[in-house]
């Protein structure tokens, strides 16, 4: 039901689109206005997300550590999975965000003969990987729409991307593989009953959302074969802040472009933002120093102490004489 | 008890297909059997909690406070502000289900709400409605509902349906931490006055006493006598042991189950024994005899309060740094809290072995030492007579306790105190053991007789495991570094593995030993006859 109503909502979106910027030619605020919109809410949003988080205090130092700490010498650490040094810390980090590498040890548990049995279950891990890096891949080359002249970077990308060299236009490999991570993450939602029970509006909407922008994309680029220069005119008009909406630009680009000012503008509000937290997570960006170095909590109350051993004393002094017990006064 | 399954009929009736009924509209289930017994009025008022009084779970009618609606929205908002933790945990989770199978109380029950994530939903869902602009919005599309006695009810029997393992956290993405959300939850309920007996009892005891088990140090003292004439019979050896006395090097602490439940106490014999061998300068201490920290699983300010004592004793009398005994949450919260609430320490000097000279930079801040560090440090130095053969009756695994396994990563330090002291040991499936470790079921707290289903349901993985290495290799005894699981294994073990024993680490190092002047051993420490002594 869930999953229904996000599709519902997303298609509403594509409808909005195909009506106010093609039937109701409202290009001005689908080309211009709204993209405005969307990237300053996104980056005011993201930033005052951090910001938010940032604010509260980190009063204890709480890693969770994933093999052997550092003691004895001739017992070996595991600096990256339990770091002491801030560069092992960052080492993990960089696993983490890079690799994914908790999700890397995921199983998958089942009842067998009696038994409890685990078995590896990387298929999340590797499609989410596949997602992300597609992701990534594709908004870096975006950006030579927002470039004048393109750097070579982004060029260099576009080609490994298109390097199988299938068809024309050019095949981007992470065009399909994106849909492939994307088609995973849904159906697992839909197939698993533990993950169709836990998953929310909010877990399909985006899901959807980005299926929706990566088909419109893939519409425009290999079956509309829309005009790109003019195209880019547009984007070029964001960029230097003279916006312009030149002719012919094809109103599924519209669509397209509603569809990422959406997601834009949903992401700070959103679970989206685990990609800014995820460096914020005390679990994991501390190192588990603790025993060796003071680490400070801003509101530990000075004022809290034991209960203390005068009147410890005081309430058991007698029998405590008589056990043979040193005791700090006689009576 | 009584009407506890068989362990096959249990293992029989988990099913993980969810309800067809949606999480927030499965009621929950407030039946006998489901929870704990709340505590009782007179502990709270000793320890001044709000809301005293005698109340029932199984009533629809909990006696909360009239506004308890405003002090959890309070509560909640304070704790936000205090820990960023929280609220990024409350922020990030995208319910990738990646922690939904990790759970030892999901794998036993099949209950949904048992899964890491859906356990934090259950607070996750009031988070949005009372602190996000979209769930006040649009409360039920984004998973938001609005706190009500029902919902809180939930919290009660679910966050103490989870044991604070960390298990969930090591495997999600973002480390979100479901030991942190239960502890906030608990906090929360605690304001309203919704709590359970076997946690805020042992806080008060150890508050007063000095330890969980109320016992007064005289009785404290009795019964460390009669260890020491257990020794005695045992090796013919009498041996000293200070309590309270100043002017030595170090204070040893260890959780007070070693001291008061079997087989707890061999494993302080094993320690004593240890001491002894090594003619270390120590004192025990009946004012801090309590290493384990029930304040962990009541609040903050209460875990820094039962903690203070250690450092407190330990410059009353005045030694050099403090040796810290088998126990699991008690080194979470020395790893993990102490120098932080009740350091820093300056008065102690940073740990030094007097029999090696080695020194713990590990615990160069918190002055504290584990045992197994302190024993395998002993052993690489050959410091250490010892007669593994003695232990040739015991074929042994190793449990690793969530909090060192995961806290700390204090894994290899008992493994390898172990191996000079047993000939036959055998690692668990390796799913089961190290920081993926399955929990005891009866940690931060739960270790209480009137939900013994959810115990041995919450069991099932470490019994399974045990199970397994039992079948194949004969195993006879499961060792571990933590009191709690050495009293909650044992019916553990005793439902899923008959026949297995629980011992702690140190109670195979006291049976190796071999002391100076000793006589020959007839008997291990348990007194059963060791190999060859039979007749």
């Amino acid at each position: 039901m869930n999953a229904l109503y996000s599709l519902v909502l997303v298609f509403a979106l594509v409808l909005i689109a195909l009506f106010g910027a093609g039937a109701a030619h409202m290009t001005g605020l689908f080309g211009t206005l709204l993209p405005y919109v969307a990237i300053a809410v996104f980056l005011v949003g993201f930033a005052s997300r951090i910001i938010g988080w940032a604010k509260s205090p980190v009063p204890f130092s709480i890693p969770t550590t994933g093999g052997q700490q550092k003691s004895l010498d001739f017992i070996k650490h595991d600096r990256f999975d339990n770091p002491v040094t801030p560069g092992q810390t960052f080492i993990r980090m960089v696993l983490e965000i890079c690799c994914f590498r908790s999700l890397f040890r995921n199983t998958s548990v089942a009842l067998k003969d009696g038994r409890v049995t685990y078995s590896s279950a990387k298929w999340l891990w590797g499609f989410s990987l596949l997602f992300h890096y597609s992701f990534l891949l594709i908004v870096i080359r975006h950006m030579r729409l927002f470039f004048e002249p393109v750097p070579v970077c982004i060029g260099f990308v576009e080609m490994i991307d298109g390097i199988m060299q299938i068809g024309v236009p050019r095949l981007y490999m992470s065009d399909l593989l994106i849909l492939v991570g994307l088609g995973f993450l849904l159906g697992r939602r839909l197939r698993d009953p533990k993950l169709r029970y836990i998953s929310l509006v909010t877990d399909y909407f985006p899901l959807l959302l980005i299926i929706g922008i990566a088909l419109s994309g893939i519409y425009m680029r290999y079956f509309a074969h829309v005009d790109i220069i003019a195209l880019k005119k547009l984007t070029m008009g964001l960029v230097t802040l003279s916006p312009v909406i030149p002719e012919g630009v094809s109103v599924v680009f519209f669509v397209h472009l509603f569809l990422v000012c959406t997601l834009l503008v949903y992401f700070p509000f959103s679970k989206l933002m685990h990609a800014g937290g995820v460096f914020l997570s005390p679990t994991r960006n501390m190192p588990n120093d603790t025993r060796i170095k003071h680490h400070e909590n801003p509101w530990n109350d000075p004022s809290i102490k034991p209960h203390s051993y005068a009147d410890y004393e005081d309430d058991f002094r007698e029998p405590m004489i008589e056990a043979g017990l040193p005791v700090e006064k006689e009576s | 008890m009584a009407d506890l399954p068989k362990a096959n009929e249990l293992f029989k009736s988990i099913n993980y297909t969810p309800p067809s009924t949606g999480w927030m509209d499965t009621p929950v289930d407030t039946s006998p059997g489901n929870w704990c017994y709340p505590a009782k009025a007179e502990k709270l008022e000793y320890l001044g909690f709000p809301n005293p009084r005698e109340w029932n779970p199984a009533d629809v009618d909990w006696k909360l406070p009239e506004n308890w609606q405003d002090i959890v929205h309070e509560g909640f908002k304070e704790r936000l502000g205090k820990y960023r933790s929280l609220k990024v945990f409350m922020d990030i989770c995208v319910r990738c289900g990646a922690c939904a199978d990790k759970c030892h109380f999901f794998i036993g029950s099949g209950d949904p709400k048992n899964m890491p994530v859906l356990r934090a939903e259950l607070m996750r869902s009031v988070y949005r409605k009372d602190f996000t602009m979209a769930g006040k919005i649009l409360s039920t599309l984004t998973g938001s509902r609005v706190m009500t006695e029902d919902v809180l009810k939930e919290w009660f029997i679910y966050f103490y349906q989870c044991t604070e393992c960390r298990r969930c956290s090591l495997f999600c993405p973002y480390g979100i931490d479901t030991a942190e959300v239960t502890m906030m939850a608990r906090e929360l309920l605690h304001l309203c006055g919704v709590n359970i007996n076997w946690i805020l009892e042992p806080v008060s005891n150890c508050n007063r006493t000095g330890n969980h088990l109320g016992i007064q140090p005289h009785a404290f003292k009795d019964i460390v006598d009669f260890m020491v004439d257990d020794i005695e019979e045992i090796t013919g050896k009498r041996i000293n042991v200070p309590i309270n006395e100043k002017g030595h090097e170090v204070i040893f602490i260890t959780p007070s189950g070693d001291v008061f439940a079997d087989p707890g106490i061999y494993t302080f014999m094993g320690y004593l024994m240890l001491f002894d061998h090594i003619g270390l300068d120590y004192t025990l201490s009946t004012y801090a005899s309590e290493g384990g920290n029930f304040g962990l699983f009541t609040s903050a300010d209460m875990m820094k309060k039962l903690n203070a004592k250690m450092y407190a004793e330990a410059e009353r009398l005045g030694v050099k740094w403090i040796l810290g005994g088998e126990c699991g949450h008690m080194w979470r919260v020395i790893n993990q809290y102490m120098d932080t609430m009740n350091g820093p320490a300056n008065f102690l000097e940073v740990p030094k072995s007097p029999i090696t000279g080695t020194v713990f930079e590990n615990a160069r801040q918190t002055k504290m030492v584990h045992i197994t560090e302190f024993t395998a440090d002993l052993m690489k130095h050959n410091k250490l007579k010892l007669d593994p053969s003695r232990n040739d009756h015991i074929i042994t695994t190793f449990h690793d306790s969530c909090n060192p396994a995961r806290a700390m990563g204090l894994m290899d330090e008992p493994r390898y105190v172990i191996k000079n002291v047993v000939k036959n040991f055998h690692e668990m499936p390796e799913q089961t053991i190290r920081e993926q470790t399955f929990c005891c079921a009866g940690g931060s707290g739960l270790n209480t007789d009137e939900i013994m289903e959810i115990r041995m349901r919450g069991g099932l993985p470490r019994g399974n495991a045990l199970k397994t290495v039992q079948d194949e290799n004969g195993v006879n005894m499961l060792s571990c570094i933590c009191a709690i699981d050495r009293a909650t294994l044992l019916p553990l073990a005793n439902y899923w593995a008959p026949g297995v024993d629980v011992c702690g680490v140190h109670e195979l190092v006291g049976n190796a030993l071999i002391l100076d002047g000793e006589k020959e051993r007839e008997t291990d420490l348990r007194m059963n006859p060791l190999p060859g002594k039979e007749g």
